[in-house]
Formats: structure tokens, C-alpha cells, sequence
């Protein structure tokens, strides 16, 4: 089985956005990038499957800029096997990036497309979903467990309210939830290794892909901001506070 | 034109979060707004949608190969259906993340996710990087496929309507993909996403043993219990509790935040609720920069006594 993972490259997780001052975006210059956490996901279950001896190869696909190339050669430090860049700027929307995914399907035929549950910039949770209609292939989203079965995969999903175990029909794109599984860290010889492992560069042109903008941007903005708080002194005086000043209990 | 509401339902009900999108349906000035219940034995939630106020026609289709309503099952009806409108909305619930997006790539739409607010019928405001920004988006596509942050919008009231129920048959099973089972977490208290309080556990709890603490203070406030990533990837209580980004976003009356630090993932789930109150025995904990009440003291002693205290009060 050969197994396809997108991954995006976004602002790291864990460093706060600031929006431009002219509100037209946020501010991404000189910020620290990462893999989005959902793909390292969907990067790692991709990569235990082979492990375990249920996939052949695993690669890689980032859309967006030239500078995706370091998010494709971490994952391949990860233990992927190759990597496709397809560079697109402005970078695509959901269905532009699951057209493009498409084309890139019809060119490797893989029988397992793992995404990430939603990418942390747009959190747009719609990109694996979209390319699997578009495939007409099977869907499990929010998954947090897979097994590999022979025509099918058997996936938990974590839904509002728990748990819901579904069949899908392979093939299929699954997209992973944050329980899936704990990402591992690139060893330093992997990381040298993954410098040698081959990436094929294309444009949507030539995966004959129009990828246009259906969504204008009008206006960013900082969210309101609440208003500082008080400490109090003790259990009692929170409640006072909560019964009388606030009126909420 | 028309908008057409996908909304959810137990069967027998609709949810809090198809009432809220039926509520967004109001602001958008269509002419009609059509309520469609998908789903197998759902005639008593048509009849329920029926009586929402503003809503003009319900269509149900009442299928086998919609029970549990996969994705893959519902979305050649909601295809079909979809042509017909100006726009088509649903609650951003996991039903509707995972079916909205499928629909629309058929369509060749680009839809807009997790909407707070309806700017113009074609301009919605989202947000973006969990939360920490808020983004003004207009689409340009002929049918405007939207996803409803139920928390943003009011619930619509559940009497006094009276509109039609037309019944549409089924679609068939695609046989891509088929229910085996599922596992709800069982709770008496009031759903997460809905209460009017919520109190909170995080890492500092220590071990799910300790959520007791807590959930003898929600049965005394008629509050539902929720937990921050850490808590749940502890495995102290079952991930639909979670609340933040990546899980559920609540925006309750109050919010009583326990042994939480306040990470911005977390934030992104619950900063819109209307007071938050934080117990920390750090005082430097983030989470205090959000709570207009905040309590320097350790949880162990401090929740015991605030279940006396609420005793006091009430």
C-alpha cells in the first residue's frame, strides 16, 4: 500500500500572531514556520503503518511557497520516503489544495491519503474531505484510531458526545485528530539522511490545475480584548463576587 | 432566493447548535428558509423544525442508508438539494465539518467555515489562528455553503411556527463506507456546548479521580464539567470533554477554569464566555489574564470550600 501525506507549512503553534496594523492580514514576516501539528499527526501514523508492514512507501506533498521544501524535509527526517513540492503562491484554499491533491493522486494512485484534521492558521477542517469527494473515495475524519484491514480500513472517530467506529472502503483519505498518535523527533543522522531523499518539484500548471481565489479578504482584526480581571482574596469572596457583582450563580 | 438548513437532530429533537443556525439562517434576508432532516426515524425532528418560527418549508429524508448520517450517504441528496439555493448553512459540529466540505467540492464551491457572524448575505467574519484573529471573508461563489459556530448565535425559539413537511426520498448507500458502532460518553448533566455554567479541570487536578471534586460543585450549579488538553491527554477524563481549539468552544455564563494554566489553544474555546473565573495556585498563570475573578490558592483546598460556600449563597 502506498500511502500520500499532505502537510502544510503554518506559523509555529506556539508563537503568538500579531496582525499587520493596516488590519489587511497577519503578519507573517520573519515568523518562526512549523509542520502544522495535525500533519506531523497524520506523518507519523503514515509512517507506524509502514512499520508495520502495511505500506510500501510513504510520501509527502506540501502546497504553498518554495520555503515548504523545509516542511517536506521534515517529515522526510521522520521517516517518509519522498517528497512533492508543489509550489503555488498566494498558497490555494481548501479547494484549490484538494484539486491540486487530486491531480498529484491521479499521478501516484495511492490507496491511503493522510491528512491532518485542519491546518491551525485558516482552521478550516475541509481540505481531506473535499479531496476525497472529489476522488469519490471513502472518508474517516477526526480519526483517533486506525487498523488496516484487507478492502477496508476500521477507524474510531472522535465525535461530539465520544466515539463513533466506522467501516471505509479502501481507498480513502483519513484525517487525524490530535490523539491519533504522539509525533516523534527527528534523530540528527535522519535529518542529514533526509537531505539526500529525492523531491519532484511542479506547478499547478503543470498538474493542469487552476487554482483561483473564491474568497476575498476584507479585514483582519485582533479579537476584543476582555477587560483585566481582579484577584480575590478568598473562596468566600469569589462566590460573593460571583453571586452579587456578577449575578452568574 | 432561498437558504436551506441543514439541521441536526436526535431524532426526536433539534439540537442546540441547529437552532443557532437556524437563527443565522434569519439574518441573511432570503426569502425562505427550508429546514432538511436527514436522518432514519426522524419524523418527530421534522415536526419539531416545523414549529421553529421562520422557518417555511421542512424537507425530511427519512432513509436506512441515512442512519447515523455518513458522509459519504448524506451528501448525494445534499448535492441535489443544494443547486436550489442561495445558501446552505449548518451548525460547524463534527456532522457538519465533515459533511459540508465534501458537499461542496462537488459543487465546486469554497465554503467558509465556522462563521460568528453574518457581516452581509456574502460576508461573514471567522476565526482564524485559533482564535487569536478575526477574519472579515467574502465569497464570490453562487452558492454560499457556510458552517454556523453554534455558540455565536442565539437558539432560535422552538414554538410557534407552523410550516410544511415534504418528504424526499432516499439516495441509496454509496457503499463506500458503513456504521459498526459508537461509544457517548454517558452524562446527567447538561451538554458542554450548551450550559449556562461550566467548570473546568486541567493538569493540576492531578488524576481523574480528583474531577469528583469538581463534578460535585457542577451538580450544585447545575454546570457541565469540561478539561483542558492536558487533562484529557492525561486520559483523566474522555477527549469530548476537552475544550479549545481542538475540541469543543463553549461561551457559557460563567466559566470556572480549575487548574488551568490558560495555553492559547485553550483560550480559543472558551474566551467568549460572559465571566471567567480562574483558581491557580501559580499566580503567573496566563489564564489570569483572561478571568475578570481570579484565585491564587490550591485547588485541593479551595473547590471543597466553594462547594460550601455555594451552599451559603443559595
Amino acid at each position: 500500500m502506498k500511502i500520500l501525506c499532505p502537510v502544510k507549512r503554518v506559523l509555529d503553534p506556539y508563537v503568538k500572531v500579531r496582525v499587520k496594523q493596516d488590519n489587511s492580514d497577519v503578519d507573517l514576516a520573519n515568523a518562526k514556520m512549523a509542520m502544522n501539528p495535525f500533519c506531523e499527526i497524520a506523518v507519523e501514523q503514515a509512517i507506524r503503518l509502514k512499520e508495520q508492514g502495511h505500506a510500501s512507501e510513504v510520501v509527502l506533498v506540501a502546497v504553498g511557497p518554495q520555503q515548504s521544501q523545509e516542511t517536506l524535509r521534515t517529515g522526510l527526517a521522520m521517516g517518509a520516503d519522498r517528497g512533492i513540492l508543489v509550489k503555488a503562491e498566494p498558497a490555494p484554499e481548501p479547494l484549490g489544495v484538494a484539486k491540486i491533491l487530486k491531480a498529484i493522486c491521479d499521478k501516484e494512485s495511492p490507496d491511503l491519503v493522510f491528512a491532518g484534521k485542519q491546518a491551525v492558521d485558516g482552521d478550516n477542517n475541509q481540505t481531506g474531505q473535499m479531496l476525497s469527494a472529489l476522488l469519490g473515495w471513502a472518508q474517516g475524519t477526526f480519526v483517533s484510531k486506525v487498523e488496516v484491514h484487507d478492502d477496508h480500513f476500521l477507524v474510531t472517530r472522535e465525535i461530539d458526545g465520544g466515539l463513533e467506529q466506522l467501516k471505509i472502503g479502501r481507498p480513502a483519505v483519513l484525517t487525524a485528530d490530535l490523539r491519533l498518535c504522539e509525533p516523534r523527533y527527528a534523530s540528527l543522522p535522519n535529518i542529514m539522511k533526509a537531505k539526500k531523499k529525492p523531491i519532484d518539484n511542479y506547478t499547478p500548471e503543470d498538474l493542469g490545475v487552476e487554482v483561483g481565489h473564491r474568497l476575498t479578504l476584507q479585514k483582519v482584526e485582533e479579537p476584543p480584548a476582555r477587560q483585566a480581571g481582579i484577584k480575590v482574596d478568598s473562596v468566600g469572596e469569589l462566590v460573593d463576587k460571583l453571586h452579587d457583582e456578577a449575578k452568574v450563580i | 432566493m432561498s437558504v436551506l438548513v441543514i439541521t441536526e437532530h436526535d431524532n426526536a429533537a433539534l439540537t442546540t447548535g441547529a437552532l443557532s443556525t437556524l437563527t443565522s439562517a434569519r439574518q441573511l434576508g432570503d426569502d425562505e428558509i427550508h429546514a432538511l432532516v436527514v436522518g432514519h426515524g426522524c419524523k418527530d425532528a421534522a415536526d419539531a423544525a416545523a414549529k421553529v418560527p421562520g422557518v417555511t418549508k421542512v424537507l425530511l429524508a427519512d432513509a436506512p442508508e441515512y442512519d447515523h448520517r455518513i458522509a459519504e450517504n448524506v451528501t448525494p441528496l445534499l448535492v441535489d438539494l443544494a443547486k436550489n439555493y442561495g445558501h446552505v448553512l449548518c451548525a460547524a459540529s463534527t456532522f457538519g465539518k465533515n459533511v459540508m466540505p465534501r458537499v461542496a467540492a462537488l459543487l465546486d464551491v469554497q465554503p467558509v467555515a465556522d462563521i460568528v457572524a453574518v457581516v452581509a448575505p456574502d460576508t461573514f467574519r471567522r476565526p482564524i489562528y485559533a482564535g487569536n484573529a478575526f477574519a472579515t471573508v467574502k465569497t464570490g461563489d453562487p452558492i454560499k455553503i457556510v458552517t454556523i459556530r453554534p455558540t455565536a448565535f442565539e437558539d432560535a425559539e422552538a414554538e410557534g411556527g407552523n410550516a410544511s413537511v415534504e418528504t424526499l426520498s432516499g439516495t441509496g448507500d454509496q457503499g463506500l463506507s458503513s456504521f459498526v458502532g459508537q461509544e457517548l460518553t454517558q452524562s446527567d448533566r447538561p451538554e458542554l456546548a450548551s450550559a449556562k455554567i461550566v467548570i473546568s479541570g486541567g493538569r493540576g487536578l492531578g488524576s481523574g479521580d480528583n474531577f469528583q471534586l469538581l463534578e460535585r460543585v457542577a451538580d450544585k450549579l447545575g454546570a457541565a464539567v469540561g478539561a483542558s488538553r492536558a487533562a484529557v491527554d492525561a486520559g483523566f477524563v474522555p477527549n469530548d470533554y476537552q475544550v479549545g481549539q481542538t475540541g469543543k468552544v463553549v461561551a457559557p455564563d460563567l466559566y470556572v477554569a480549575v487548574g488551568i494554566s490558560g495555553a492559547i489553544q485553550h483560550l480559543a474555546g472558551m474566551k467568549d464566555s460572559k465571566v471567567i473565573a480562574a483558581i491557580n495556585k501559580d499566580e503567573e498563570a496566563p489564564i489570569f489574564q483572561v478571568a475578570d475573578y481570579g484565585l491564587v490558592a490550591d485547588l485541593f483546598e479551595a473547590v471543597p470550600e466553594l462547594e460550601k460556600e455555594i451552599d451559603r449563597v443559595k
